[in-house]
C-alpha cells in the first residue's frame, strides 16, 4: 500500500481536481487570483483550457460559476474561505443557494491555521454562514484522504456544495481505501463515557484526546463529521443516548458551526450536556499556525478537559 | 422597419404594459416604473430578436435573457405571458401565496425565466458565465441581460464587465435601462454612474446609444450587436420611467408602488385608448 503523506487538505483538493478532470470533460475550475494557494493551479497545469481566472473579484467569481453551470458545466470555484463564504455570501445565497444551482464552492485557508496572515484572513465564520442557506451541503474533511473523497463526492452530487479546506499540513487518518458518503458521520473509535464529535483538523486532535482520556480510565467515543450539513442527526442522537455527554471540536467559531449544529440537534431531541471546543467569539491573530491553535484552546488537552467537564454535568 | 411590423410591436408593447399594471394592481405592490420603461425592449427581445420557443422553454439552443434588474419582474412576466409561456390571466396572481409569479424572477418555478434574480449586480455576472460556457462549447446562442442604470452603482457589475471584456465574450449583449431614476431620486443626485458608455468602452465593450422607446433604433441596435465581434456589446437606451402611463412618467415615486383602484382605472383607460388608436 502506498504511504499517504502528511499534507494540507488544499493540496489534496488540487490533486483531486486534476484526477477527476479526465472523468468529467465538462469540469471547469475557476479561481480569483489565488490558484497557487488554493491549489487549483494543479488542475490548471493539466487542463489549462478548462481553467479560468476571474481575477480579484469574488462576487463575479460566484456569478460566472453559476452561469457556467446553467450552460451545462460542472464547476468548482475557489478562493480563501474569507472571500468565498464571507465577501461573496450574498452571491452564494441568491445565485447559487436560492435557485439550487449545481455550483461547488471550494474554499481554502479556512480557520485559524492560516497562521501568520492573521485575523483578517482567518475565517472562523464560514460554516455558520453556509449553514443558514437552505439546501447547501457543507463538507469539511479531516485529512488528505478524506479531502480527495469530498471532491469526488461533491462532483457526483447534484446541488450546491461548500467544501472547506485548510492551509496547514495534517497527518493522514484514513488509508487509501477509505470512502465517505455525504451526510454519514464516521465513528472512529467506540466509547461509553463521553462522545467527542469533531470535524476538519480537530479530528486528529480528538483521537489524541481520547487516548489521553483512556489513560485516565475514561472511555471516549470519537465521531468524525465530514458533512456538517446535512448533519448525521441519527449518529449524534445515538451517541448522546449511549454516552450521555458530548464535546464538539472544530476550527471555527463555537457559534453557528459544528458545535451550534450539534447543540441545536440535541436540544430538540436528546438534551445532554454539550461542551464546545472552538474559537470562542474572538477574532484570530498572527503567529505560526500551531501556536495560534494552542493560544485559542484548539488542543487535545482542552478537548480532554471539556470531556471531563461534560461528564461531570451528566 | 415596415410600418405594419412596427405597429404590431407597438400593440404588443401596449398589451405588455397593461399586464404590468394589472399585475401590480392585483398584488397591491411591485415595481411598475422600471417595468414600463423596459416594455418596448422586452417586446422586441421576446417577439422578434430572440430564438425561443414558449412550448419548449428550456430548449438547448435558445437565446437566454437574464433580467439583472429583477425587480421589474412584472414586465418580464407580462412579456412571457403575452408570448405564450403561461396564461395572461395568471399575471393577476403576482406576489400571491402559491403563485409561480414571485416578487422577483424565480427560474425554478416560472417557465421562460432563465435565472433567478433581483439582487442587483448579479445577473450580468451570471450572463457572463453563460456566455463563457456557450463559447467553450461552440454554441451559437446569444445571451442578453437587462440592467438598470442605478444598478451600475453595484461594484459587481464592473467585475463582470471587466471579465466579459477580457474574455471577448461577443455573444453577450447587455441592455442598460437609462431612465435616470432610482429609488431615492435622480441618478446624478444619488451617486452618478455617468458617463455610462465611456465606462463600458473602457472595459473593452462596444456601446450603442439609442432611444429605448423607438423600435427602429432598437432593431438597428440588436442587428449591430449581432455583427459586433471580439467584444461584448452594451446597448444604453434612454427611456422614460413609467412610460405609457401619464402620471407615472418620470416619477421616482413609481419605482416600487402599486396604483390604487382609481389610479388603476386611469392607467388602464390610457393604455386602452393607446391600444385603440394603434388598432384603428
Amino acid at each position: 500500500m502506498a504511504e499517504i503523506k502528511k499534507q494540507a487538505t488544499r493540496e489534496s483538493y488540487g490533486e483531486a481536481l486534476a484526477e477527476i478532470g479526465a472523468k468529467y470533460d465538462n469540469l471547469i475550475v475557476l479561481d480569483a487570483d489565488l490558484s497557487g494557494a488554493t491549489k487549483t493551479g494543479t488542475f490548471k497545469k493539466q487542463y489549462p483550457e478548462r481553467f479560468f481566472n476571474c481575477g480579484i473579484a469574488e462576487q463575479n467569481l460566484i456569478g460566472v460559476a453559476t452561469g457556467l453551470t446553467l450552460a451545462g458545466k460542472l464547476v468548482f470555484c475557489s478562493s480563501f474561505a474569507m472571500f468565498a463564504a464571507g465577501r461573496a455570501f450574498e452571491q452564494v445565497r441568491n445565485a447559487v443557494g436560492y435557485p439550487h444551482n449545481n455550483v461547488k464552492i471550494a474554499a481554502t485557508h479556512a480557520g485559524l491555521s492560516v497562521g501568520e496572515d492573521g485575523a483578517t484572513h482567518q475565517c472562523n465564520e464560514d460554516i455558520a454562514l453556509m449553514r443558514t442557506i437552505p439546501g447547501m451541503t457543507i463538507l469539511n474533511p479531516a485529512d488528505p484522504v478524506e479531502a480527495k473523497e469530498c471532491v469526488r463526492a461533491a462532483a457526483e452530487f447534484e446541488g450546491p456544495v461548500y467544501l472547506r479546506f485548510g492551509r496547514m499540513a495534517v497527518e493522514p487518518i484514513f488509508d487509501e481505501n477509505y470512502k465517505m458518503e455525504i451526510g454519514k458521520g464516521v465513528t472512529l473509535q467506540d466509547g461509553s463515557d463521553v462522545t467527542i464529535v469533531a470535524t476538519g483538523l480537530m479530528v486528529g486532535m480528538a483521537l489524541t484526546a481520547a487516548e489521553q482520556l483512556k489513560a485516565e480510565g475514561i472511555s471516549a467515543r470519537v465521531i468524525n463529521i465530514h458533512t456538517i450539513k446535512p448533519l448525521d442527526a441519527d449518529l449524534i442522537i445515538k451517541a448522546a443516548k449511549e454516552t450521555g455527554a458530548i464535546v464538539t471540536a472544530e476550527e471555527h467559531s463555537i457559534i453557528g458551526g459544528l458545535g451550534g449544529a450539534v447543540t441545536e440537534c440535541l436540544a430538540e431531541t436528546c438534551p445532554v450536556p454539550v461542551l464546545r471546543v472552538g474559537v470562542e467569539d474572538k477574532f484570530g491573530t498572527s503567529a505560526p499556525a500551531m501556536e495560534v491553535l494552542k493560544a485559542y484552546g484548539l488542543t487535545p488537552e482542552n478537548i480532554a478537559e471539556k470531556a471531563k467537564k461534560a461528564i461531570a454535568l451528566k | 422597419m415596415e410600418q405594419a411590423v412596427k405597429k404590431q410591436l407597438q400593440v404588443t408593447a401596449c398589451k405588455i404594459r397593461m399586464g404590468i399594471i394589472e399585475g401590480v394592481h392585483a398584488a397591491k405592490s411591485g415595481h411598475p416604473g422600471g417595468s414600463l420603461s423596459i416594455a418596448d425592449v422586452l417586446t422586441y427581445l421576446y417577439f422578434k430578436e430572440m430564438n425561443i420557443d414558449p412550448a419548449n422553454p428550456k430548449k438547448a439552443d435558445r437565446d437566454r435573457m437574464i433580467l439583472s434588474k429583477g425587480h421589474t419582474a412584472p414586465g418580464l412576466y407580462s412579456a412571457l405571458a403575452n408570448r405564450g409561456y403561461f396564461p395572461v390571466e395568471d399575471l393577476l396572481t403576482l406576489r400571491k401565496l402559491d403563485s409561480y409569479l414571485e416578487g422577483h424572477p424565480d427560474m425554478k418555478h416560472t417557465p421562460g425565466v432563465d435565472m433567478s434574480s433581483g439582487s442587483l449586480g448579479q445577473g450580468i455576472s451570471v450572463a457572463t458565465g453563460v456566455a463563457l460556457g456557450a463559447k467553450l462549447d461552440g454554441d451559437a446562442y446569444r445571451v442578453y441581460s437587462i440592467l438598470g442604470d442605478g444598478e451600475l452603482e453595484e461594484g459587481q457589475v464592473w467585475e463582470a464587465a471587466m471579465f466579459a471584456g477580457h474574455k471577448k465574450l461577443d455573444t453577450l449583449c447587455v441592455i442598460i435601462d437609462n431612465n435616470n431614476l432610482q429609488i431615492d431620486g435622480c441618478l446624478d443626485e444619488v451617486c452618478s454612474p455617468y458617463p455610462i458608455a465611456e465606462k463600458f468602452q473602457a472595459f473593452n465593450w462596444y456601446t450603442i446609444e439609442i432611444d429605448g422607446h423607438d423600435f427602429d433604433q432598437i432593431e438597428a441596435a440588436f442587428a449591430q450587436a449581432r455583427q459586433n465581434k471580439g467584444k461584448p456589446t452594451a446597448i444604453i437606451m434612454t427611456t422614460t420611467k413609467g412610460k405609457g402611463v401619464s402620471f407615472m412618467e418620470d416619477k421616482a415615486s413609481w419605482h416600487g408602488a402599486a396604483p390604487n383602484d382609481e389610479q388603476y382605472e386611469i392607467a388602464m383607460s390610457e393604455l386602452k385608448a393607446a391600444l385603440a388608436a394603434l388598432e384603428a
